[in-house]
C-alpha cells in the first residue's frame, strides 16, 4: 500500500471515530475509555512480528516484552470493560 | 546505527515493502478486525447494546492477533515442515533471509521466538490482566485506565524500538548498494519519520499515564507542582524532538544517538507536561492521554502499514480528544489552559483569610424527616461520594425514599469524578437503574420543583459563583441550580475545605441549607436508620 492509501484510510477513520464517538452515551464514558484502551492495544500486531522475524536478539526481547504489556491491556481492558457494562441495568419492574 | 548487512547480495531478492499485507485476505482480515473495532465503539451508544458492542471488540482483537500469527509464524504455516527443512539444511545459521510472500514468511535469522515464548508472554499478560480487571474496585477505574494506557504507550515505545534495531523484519528497509560489497540496508526515510513520531508519542503517553496513575492513586500529591520557566522548558524541548524528528529521517546514515535521544526527550516531556496538573483537571488529563495513546498506535500502523491499527488509532485518538474537548467544555476552561496547568495551586495560598459566616447545621435524623415528605429529591453525587465509597449507602437512602413514594432522581456534572462518566459507574456498581441517572443539561431545570437537592461529596459543580462572579476561577463552568430547589442538603466532612477550585461556595450560607457535616457514608447510613 502506498502512503496516500494509507493517509486515506487513516483520515476516514478520524471521521468515523469522530460521529461514533459523538454517540456514544456520556453514562458510559468510562466503559468507553477502558474499552478504547483495550483495542488500542493491537499495537501487540507489531510486538508479534517484532517477536516473529527479528533478526536481532535485542528486537526480539523487545517484541516479547511488548507482547506481555499489549496482553495485558486487551485482557484486562476487555475484562474491565465487561465487568462494567454489566453492571448497568434498568429498573426492574 | 547503521543497520549491519544482514545478507549476501545473492540471497535478497529486491527490497519491495515486504512486510507489508501483500496477501489480500491479510488485508481483509485486518480491515474486518479495524470494522469490529469501530462496531465495539457504537455499541456504546447505550447501555442495552453496549456489551455485544464489547465482544464485537475482543473478536475484531482475535482475528488481528491469529491474522499476525498465521502469517508471521512459520509454523503455523501449511509449509512449516518445508522451512524447517530449510533451516536446518543451512549449517552456519545466520546467512539466510527469506523475503517476499514465501511459505516461511519474513524470518531473516533463524532465531525468532519460539511458539512457546509467543504464548508465555501472551498467558503472562492474560493472568495479570484478568486479575487486576476482576480485583480492581470501581472507585480505583481512573488509576486504572492511567495505568493501562502507560502500558499502551510504553508497548508503542518497544515496538518502535525493535523496528529501529531489525528493520528488515518490518520490511521498512531498502538497499542503497544495489551491486556493491557489501550490501547495505538502510531504513525508508518515510518510515523513519513515523518511527519516531510513534515512539515519542508513546513515551510521552508511557510517562505522562505514569505520573497520572501517581496521582489518581494518591501515592503523589494530587497538588500542581510547578517548575519555574516551564512552558520555555517544555516548548524547548517539544521543537527538539521535533528537530531531531526531521534530522532522523534525512540524515544518512540516521545515527542510533538522534533515535535515543528522542525517545529519553519525549519520556521528559511526558513527565514534565503532566507534573503541574492538578487533580481535579485529571478527568482532561486521562482523555487525553487515552487521545495520545491512540495517535501513538496510529502512527505504528503507518510503519507497519497495518489498517487494524490505523483504523483503532484514528477511533482511539479522536474519542479521547473529544472526551478532553467535553471534559474542557463543563468547565469552561480551554484546552491550552489546563495543559499549562496550575489550577487550584492559587487557591492553597489565597483560601484561608475568608471571614466566617453563619450557616445551618444539621443532624441525620433532620435530613431524614425532611426527606420523608419530600416529593422529588435530586442527588447529586461527587467526587467525596467516591473517595467516601458512599454509593451503596446511598443507593439504599434511595430505596427507603421510593418505598416512602419519594421521586428520587440522580444529577451527574461531566466533570463529577477523576474520569469522564466515572459518577455513573459507581452509582452502576450501586445498582441504581441508570434510567434514574440524567446529565446536567437534562434536569437542570428540575431543581425548581425539587424539595431537596441532596448534595453528596460534590462542591464545585454547585456552586452558583460560576454564574454571577466574574472574578471567580470558576466563572462560567455550566452548574446545577441547586439554589433552585426548595431545601439543600449538602454532606460534607468538615467546613473547612473548598472545593478544588479553592472558592468557597455561596450555597453555604443559604437560608435553605442544611450543612451535614460527616464523613459522606456514615451520614448517609445514618440517615438510613433514621428513615426507618
Amino acid at each position: 500500500m502506498d502512503f496516500i492509501s494509507i493517509l486515506s484510510i487513516f483520515v476516514l477513520a478520524c471521521f468515523v471515530g469522530y460521529y461514533v464517538v459523538w454517540s456514544v452515551t456520556p453514562a458510559l464514558h468510562t466503559p468507553l475509555m477502558a474499552v478504547t484502551n483495550a483495542i488500542s492495544s493491537v499495537i501487540i500486531v507489531g510486538a508479534l512480528i517484532a517477536a516473529a522475524a527479528a533478526g536481532v536478539p535485542g528486537a526480539k526481547w523487545l517484541g516479547l516484552a511488548a507482547i506481555v504489556l499489549a496482553s495485558v491491556n486487551i485482557f484486562g481492558g476487555f475484562a474491565v470493560t465487561a465487568r462494567m457494562l454489566k453492571m448497568y441495568q434498568k429498573k426492574e419492574r | 546505527m547503521v543497520p549491519a548487512p544482514l545478507v549476501t547480495p545473492e540471497t535478497l531478492p529486491v527490497v519491495a515493502e515486504t512486510a507489508h499485507a501483500v496477501n489480500p485476505w491479510v488485508a481483509l482480515a485486518y480491515l474486518a478486525s479495524g470494522v469490529l473495532f469501530i462496531l465495539a465503539l457504537r455499541g456504546l451508544s447505550s447501555p442495552a447494546t453496549s456489551r455485544a458492542g464489547n465482544r464485537y471488540g475482543m473478536i475484531g482483537m482475535a482475528i488481528a492477533v491469529m491474522t499476525t500469527l498465521v502469517t508471521h509464524f512459520p509454523w503455523i504455516f501449511p509449509d512449516a515442515a518445508k522451512c524447517a527443512q530449510i533451516r536446518n539444511s543451512n549449517t552456519d545459521g545466520s546467512t539466510f533471509m527469506f523475503d517476499g510472500p514465501g511459505p516461511c514468511g519474513y524470518m531473516s535469522y533463524p532465531d525468532w521466538a519460539s511458539a512457546g515464548e509467543i504464548l508465555a508472554a501472551i498467558a503472562i499478560g492474560a493472568v495479570i490482566g484478568l486479575t487486576t480487571a476482576r480485583r480492581i474496585a470501581m472507585t480505583a477505574m481512573p488509576q486504572l485506565v492511567a495505568a493501562f494506557h502507560s502500558l499502551v504507550g510504553l508497548a508503542a515505545v518497544l515496538v518502535g524500538a525493535a523496528a529501529f534495531l531489525d528493520p528488515a523484519a518490518f520490511g521498512i528497509v531498502e538497499r542503497i548498494t544495489p551491486i556493491a560489497e557489501p550490501t547495505i540496508l538502510r531504513i525508508l526515510p518515510q518510515s523513519r519519520i513515523e518511527m519516531a513520531l510513534g515512539v515519542a508519542i508513546g513515551a510521552i503517553t508511557f510517562s505522562g499515564s505514569v505520573i497520572a496513575f501517581l496521582k489518581l492513586a494518591g501515592t503523589m500529591s494530587g497538588k500542581p507542582i510547578i517548575l519555574p520557566v516551564r512552558h520555555l522548558l517544555n516548548l524547548t524541548i517539544l521543537l527538539g524532538i521535533l528537530g531531531l524528528t526531521a534530522a532522523f529521517a534525512f540524515v544518512d546514515p540516521a545515527p542510533a544517538w538522534m533515535f535515543w535521544t528522542l525517545l529519553v526527550l519525549a519520556f521528559a516531556v511526558g513527565f514534565l507536561l503532566i507534573i503541574p496538573i492538578g487533580g481535579a483537571d485529571m478527568p482532561v488529563v486521562v482523555s487525553m492521554l487515552n487521545s495520545y495513546s491512540g495517535w501513538a498506535a496510529a502512527a505504528m500502523g503507518f510503519t507497519l502499514h497495518n489498517t487494524a491499527m490505523i483504523v483503532t488509532g484514528a477511533l482511539v485518538g479522536s474519542s479521547g480528544a473529544i472526551l478532553s474537548y467535553i471534559m474542557c467544555r463543563a468547565m469552561n476552561r480551554s484546552f491550552l489552559s489546563v495543559i499549562a496547568g496550575g489550577f487550584g495551586a492559587e487557591a492553597i495560598a489565597g483560601g484561608e483569610a475568608k471571614e466566617q459566616r453563619p450557616y445551618k447545621q444539621g443532624s441525620a435524623e433532620d435530613a431524614a424527616f425532611i426527606l420523608e415528605q419530600a416529593e422529588k429529591v435530586i442527588i447529586i453525587p461527587g467526587y467525596g461520594m467516591a473517595v467516601a465509597q458512599a454509593q451503596h449507602a446511598l443507593r439504599e437512602m434511595a430505596d427507603k425514599l421510593k418505598a416512602h413514594g419519594v421521586d428520587v432522581k440522580y444529577a451527574i456534572h461531566p466533570v463529577a469524578g477523576r474520569m469522564p462518566g466515572h459518577m455513573n459507574v459507581l452509582l452502576a456498581e450501586a445498582q441504581v437503574p441508570y434510567d434514574e441517572v440524567f446529565e446536567l443539561e437534562d434536569i437542570n431545570s428540575e431543581f425548581a420543583q425539587a424539595d431537596v437537592a441532596f448534595i453528596i461529596g460534590a462542591n464545585d459543580v454547585v456552586n452558583p459563583a460560576a454564574k454571577t462572579d466574574k472574578s471567580s476561577p470558576i466563572y462560567g463552568m455550566p452548574v446545577f441550580d441547586v439554589e433552585k430547589a426548595k431545601q439543600v442538603f449538602f454532606i460534607k466532612r468538615s467546613m473547612g475545605g473548598v472545593g478544588y477550585a479553592g472558592v468557597d461556595n455561596d450555597v453555604f450560607y443559604m437560608d435553605q441549607t442544611m450543612m451535614l457535616l460527616a464523613d459522606a457514608k456514615k451520614m448517609v447510613e445514618d440517615i438510613v436508620k433514621a428513615l426507618d
